[in-house]
């Protein structure tokens, strides 16, 4: 019971890392209607600038804003130089001029810091467990993920729904050409829009950096994992994004966690349970999403109708 | 969602035929064939096998083109198809060495004229499930979910420890072909080159074709295809079926030409190298995704024998020619295939 507990929260854990990525390139997408794959880039800037900013000074406070800076101007100078073309290309040359970029941040990643992963520690004052409910420890740090996660939900909330800038984004992903019309810079609310974006992915890549190793490569497997969360919550929607991300994030936690003891329960052989779990769970989520598909092509919670 | 349709790379549609454009695809054949001669002449012999691996790839780039190209269904998985190809050899080659049998059954080869159909009958079976399920969505969520179910498919290899995982599966001999020494590099490069010949021979009658006008029509407009009474459906998902044959063939060929396969075949940077090939060849051309295979692979070639950071300079290139070119070279193509210039 208690390592279900610890698991679920995992899969919320995940889930709140997958939202931040998945409502920047969703957002990007619903206003801009920009497919970038270079978010998985951000999120690397991200992570490593905190990771070396962490390693040179000690101090995780300095290393979370300089991470965020960092990620969110990269954003907005790729914006500036490539995306801000690309408004008005189809789909295919937004995909192969972002994957381009891809390349280039890879490499130049390897160039400068080498391909060794670095290990970030969790501050001191984040490390241990706290007790959630009776006789269930769980890693502070994990649970201080949850908290950013739900705290920037909410955030991002008031900012879209209560704010004078979140109007303008509801308007520009509503109707860009009328946005314009009325005497909107629609050019800078692009850049801010795709900086916030890029913000929100450098803040999932800072907070991921701790947890697991922060290396080239990093940001493509989870930006494929947020295609996914997006293709089940609905292309352009912030609400479908924080569900599909949940549920990727928790279904893939759990698969991962039970379905080997699952296994090994149900066929003779130990190693090839093993092995057959490992396939299933490693493709679980993508089996989730092409079950949605067939019941909903647009997604749970499509942005329009 | 209308901007999909509408590629900016206008296609000439399959045009009557054209005496300029056939004594240019045969001058093109006999260059390709004495290739390996001219190579040996300038001392290159390792120029073989080079063009060898960009014939393979430009089958896989002009199976993309039919559903990319032609139907505008911008498919981000097609190195699925090629990497199930590679795997399907692979695991037959290996079967036939051991002897063990396959769900049950006593399957192994290493007879190309079993393994190469075998790749491309079991690279469509998959491509007609993925298929079915993708081709409910369009746009953006199109090349979303081919990339996601491509990214499936790379998991399942990764995880198949009874097959290499991630270590892949090496080929200690290249399929035999009856009389043929496979082996021989010159030899191995014509069966490819034969192989290639006939596959786009085949896609340029495919593309001639009622069927190819119907998915010019999709990628114009699906709504106009609708209205005319065209369920377009079961013309894409055909495509999408004829592609990914294309690309198990690919796969299945690219794995005795390297003697390996790895889940490497499967990993989405190399679906992404296959719509760059179309797109620098020029989407919607016959010929295109062949220049588009050459250039990019000898672009690589030339770039990382000058540096081991050779992605650093390639991709700032590809997105430059993204932003400006419109299309790479098929205007280029289009030119030289005396098309209307559009």
């Amino acid at each position: 019971m208690a390592l279900l507990i610890e698991q679920a929260l995992n899969g919320v854990q995940l889930g709140f890392t997958l939202f931040l990525l998945a409502a920047g390139l969703t957002l990007i997408f619903g206003i801009m209607g920009v497919i970038n794959l270079a978010h998985g880039s951000l999120f690397m800037i991200g992570a490593y600038a905190a990771a070396l900013t962490a390693a040179k000074t000690g101090s995780f406070l300095i290393a979370f804003p300089v991470g965020l800076v960092c990620a969110a101007i990269a954003g907005m100078v790729i914006e500036f130089l490539v995306v801000r073309r690309l408004y008005a290309r189809d789909h295919l040359d937004q995909v192969l001029a972002t994957f381009g970029l891809i390349l280039f941040f890879n490499q130049m990643t390897i160039i400068l810091f080498g391909r060794q992963p670095l290990f970030v520690e969790i501050p001191s004052w984040l490390e241990g467990s706290i007790p959630i409910v009776a006789g269930v420890q769980y890693p502070l740090y994990r649970f201080v993920i949850i908290l950013v996660g739900l705290l920037t939900a909410v955030g991002l909330y008031f900012l879209i729904a209560r704010t004078r800038i979140g109007m303008l984004i509801r308007a520009g992903a509503t109707n860009r050409d009328m946005v314009r019309a009325l005497g909107v810079d629609i050019k800078l609310l692009y850049t801010i829009v795709f900086g916030l974006g890029a913000m929100l992915a450098g803040l999932a890549g800072i907070m991921t950096g701790p947890i697991s190793a922060v290396q080239v490569g990093m940001g493509e497997h989870v930006l494929i994992l947020t295609f996914v969360v997006i293709i089940i919550g609905g292309v352009g929607s912030i609400k479908g994004a924080f569900a599909g991300a949940l549920i990727v994030g928790v279904v893939d936690t759990m698969m991962r966690a039970f379905l080997p003891a699952l296994m090994r329960h149900l066929m003779a052989s130990g190693s090839e349970a093993d092995a057959l779990a490992g396939g299933i769970s490693a493709m679980g989520v993508y089996l989730l999403m092409a079950i949605v598909l067939l019941i909903k092509p647009k997604g749970l919670l499509p942005a329009h109708g | 969602m209308a901007d999909i349709q509408n590629t900016v790379h206008k296609v000439a549609p399959a045009k009557p035929k054209n005496v300029r454009s056939h004594l240019l695809i045969a001058q093109l054949i006999v260059l390709l064939a004495v290739l390996p001669y001219l190579a040996n002449l300038f001392g290159q012999p390792a120029l073989v096998s080079l063009a060898t691996r960009i014939i393979i790839l430009a089958i896989a780039a002009a199976s993309l083109n039919l559903i990319m190209g032609y139907a505008g269904l911008a498919s981000f998985g097609h190195a699925a198809w090629y990497g199930l190809g590679g795997y399907v050899v692979g695991i037959l080659y290996r079967h036939s060495v051991t002897g063990d049998p396959l769900f049950g059954l006593p399957i192994g080869s290493d007879q190309m004229l079993i393994t190469v159909p075998a790749a491309i009958l079991i690279a469509g079976l998959f491509a007609a499930i993925f298929g079915s399920l993708s081709l409910r969505t369009s746009g953006v969520q199109f090349i979303m979910i081919t990339l996601a179910f491509a990214q499936m498919i790379f998991f399942f290899f990764v995880a198949l420890k009874a097959y290499g995982g991630d270590d892949g599966l090496i080929i200690r001999r290249r399929n035999a072909l009856p009389g043929l020494d496979t082996r021989d590099a010159m030899v191995w490069y014509w069966i490819c080159l034969g192989v290639a010949i006939l596959w786009y021979a085949l896609l340029s009658r495919i593309v001639a074709s009622r069927f190819g006008r119907i998915l010019v029509g999709v990628r114009q407009s699906e709504r106009r295809m609708a209205a005319m009474g065209v369920r377009t459906y079961p013309y894409k998902l055909v495509a999408f079926v004829i592609a990914g044959m294309g690309g198990g063939l690919a796969g299945a060929l690219m794995a005795n030409h390297m003697r390996f396969v790895s889940p490497d075949m499967l990993h989405w940077t190399q679906s992404g190298e296959f719509m760059f090939m179309v797109i620098l060849g020029g989407a919607g051309t016959l010929l295109g995704p062949a220049f588009g295979a050459a250039v990019l692979i000898g672009l690589e070639t030339v770039l990382a024998a000058w540096t081991e950071h050779w992605q650093v300079i390639l991709g700032p290139i590809l997105v430059l020619a993204i932003l400006f070119t419109r299309g790479g070279l098929s205007g280029l193509v289009r030119l030289v295939r005396g098309g209307r210039d559009d």
